[in-house]
């Protein structure tokens, strides 16, 4: 019956005008909320871009009467923290340097363990997996001194070092199952092939399963730099003034009690902390949406 | 001899035991051996360093006496019980208007999604720019002429919290959003057709047989952002410090407070066990869930 339906062409009542009330009222519900959405977005922009006198005057929602870009030049490059005031840039250079080894670090570790779960199974490796997963659900406060302690045994507490392995122990749950779910997809036959070819372990990994699963690459990638440069609390417990990274200066700057606020440089700074997520988020698309889901929903 | 004909237990699959070690360590150092290290010096008097003298259980005492504590549970309690109900049915409602084959939904799920790309430190500070008092929404409301209209929950103690929870629904919901619409582009179109061939309206066939339907997705989506709850800090931080006064504590910051500033660590060890045991108690019913329920089905 179905099928003669379909092949006879559509039937009953012709598709409703796409303007009709109910769609009136879904598509002005969707405007609605997507100006709550954006609005912080565009207040900060707008109030970047204005001066001082101006921001005083009020309505923080009306475009920038003169357009300057100068509290984005001081936020950059003269906002004070504390003592020093050379800027956001310091910190924005010590994000970069504790993302990119924290990136390399964790996804080789994280791809690593995905492909041993997958393919190599060892007695035990599936409970070790299991207490990996449980372990992203304890609340990081119980486990943050002990990390304080070990750092400090090893002589890596408030350094770069220290919050790169911080990093990359929190990130391998997560990106452990990405891994393991990803090559557990993989047929099995060209494991086998492999084997039959006489490639071992290592020879595997990084002759097929390497190139074979560049995309989840980039998605623990997208993963990762929007995770570790919006880390605040490793960021704040595990490194020294010097080597905050750039949320933690941020924080510092915005919320600093001294001097005058301007408000206008606080944007440009939040804004400046905000650019590398977006561009990351804008860029990726539909990769972003499907790394947040692997995070979140299993399988 | 023998060892090299049979080779040792141990070293079958070598190379993969040798590639899991940090993964091991991991385990065993950090997440087992760090939790139970906490759990046990919260049971002693440490307050400088760590130290090993038992007091049983004087700190939850102490914890449980304490007004910080206990400004600190309510608002948590607040937070999530609002943040929870809202975000669910922020998330549901969005997800199913998107899911009405309108246009440009890409376009409407970059939007409602962009803010959780977001630091929490970077919505934190920008809403508490826009709840400014002087130059944010609340003037320009007064300068439209209602005069009298007062929103400033930055600085007002009783609805600090609430404040807090539209920035953290704005970063947070588009993400539940996205799960949702995973959740209810798996229900096959065969189940719509049926509805609308019996005559169900569309909002009653979401209430009756949808949302039943995606129970799963919504048990999925409650874990995910009750672990979020627990884990409020950087948000609070950057958008009141807690302030005004103590009105706006978390648990999360009690313990980052007492183990760093105020040199108690034992106090620390103590709050973040509690938030351990609250954890556990979340999980367990949902891990029951998921795999209990997988036996009988």
């Amino acid at each position: 019956m179905a099928d003669a339906a379909l092949r006879d062409g559509p039937r009953g009542p012709k598709p409703k005008k796409s303007f009709s009330r109910a769609n009136i009222f879904l598509y002005g519900t969707l405007l609605l909320v997507s100006l709550y959405y954006l609005l912080p977005l565009y207040v900060m922009i707008v109030t970047s871009l204005k001066g001082m006198p101006e921001i005083r005057m009020g309505n923080v929602f009306g475009p920038p009467m003169e357009i300057t870009f100068e509290p984005w030049v001081k936020a950059w490059s003269e906002a004070c923290t504390g003592i020093n005031c050379d800027g956001l840039q310091r910190g924005f250079w010590n994000s970069v340097n504790i993302l990119i080894p924290s990136l390399i670090l964790s996804i080789s570790i994280a791809s690593i363990n995905g492909y041993a779960l997958a393919n190599w199974r060892f007695k035990g490796s599936e409970t070790f997996f299991t207490i990996l997963i449980i372990g992203a659900f304890i609340p990081y406060q119980t486990m943050i001194y002990p990390i304080v302690i070990i750092l400090r045994e090893v002589g890596l507490m408030g350094s770069l070092g220290g919050l790169v392995l911080v990093h990359a122990v929190f990130g391998m749950p997560i990106l452990t199952l990405l891994f393991r779910n990803y090559f557990t997809s993989l047929p099995e036959e060209l494991f086998k092939a492999a084997r039959v070819d006489g490639a071992g372990f290592w020879g595997i990994y990084f002759r097929i399963m390497l190139p074979m699963s560049l995309p989840i690459f980039v998605v623990a990638m997208i993963l990762q730099v929007t995770g570790i440069w919006n880390d605040f609390l490793f960021g704040v417990i595990y490194t020294k003034p010097s080597t905050y990274p750039m949320t933690v200066q941020l924080n510092n700057i915005v919320n600093s009690v001294q001097g005058v606020k301007e408000y206008n440089v606080n944007m440009a700074a939040t804004l400046l902390t905000g650019i590398v997520p977006l561009v990351i988020y804008f860029a990726s698309g539909k990769l972003f949406v499907r790394g947040i889901a692997a995070g979140a929903v299993k399988g | 001899m023998d060892a090299a004909k049979r080779p040792n237990k141990l070293f079958r699959n070598l190379n993969s035991k040798i590639a899991s070690i940090p993964m091991i360590l991991t385990v065993l150092v950090v997440f087992v051996g760090g939790t139970i290290w906490t759990v046990v010096h919260s049971f002693t008097s440490s307050r400088l360093l760590p130290r090993l003298d038992f007091v049983g259980l004087d700190q939850y005492e102490r914890l449980w006496e304490s007004s910080r504590w206990m400004i600190s549970i309510q608002n948590l309690a607040i937070y999530g019980i609002c943040s929870l109900i809202l975000t669910l049915v922020i998330g549901f409602t969005l997800a199913a208007c998107l899911d009405r084959k309108i246009r440009g939904e890409a376009v409407f799920r970059t939007i409602f999604l962009y803010p959780f790309a977001l630091s929490f430190v970077v919505t934190g500070l920008a809403w508490q720019w826009i709840l400014n008092p002087e130059f944010g929404m609340q003037s320009v409301i007064r300068d439209f002429g209602w005069t009298s209209f007062a929103f400033d929950p930055l600085n007002n103690p009783d609805i600090v919290m609430y404040g807090i929870l539209i920035a953290g629904i704005w970063q947070g919901s588009g993400f539940i959003m996205v799960v949702m619409l995973a959740g209810l582009r798996g229900i096959d179109e065969d189940i719509w057709k049926a509805a609308r061939v019996d005559g169900i309206p569309t909002w009653k066939t979401y209430v009756v047989i949808i949302i039943p339907m995606m129970r799963p997705i919504f048990v999925t989506a409650l874990v995910l952002i009750a672990s979020g709850i627990i884990k409020l800090y950087d948000l609070v931080v950057a958008q009141t410090n807690g302030g005004p006064g103590l009105a706006s504590e978390v648990p999360a910051k009690y313990v980052i407070n007492y183990m760093f500033q105020a040199q108690n660590l034992g106090q620390g060890f103590a709050a973040s066990t509690m938030m351990l045991v609250s954890v556990i108690i979340i999980l367990i019913p949902w891990a029951y869930l998921e795999f209990g329920g997988k036996k009988n089905g």
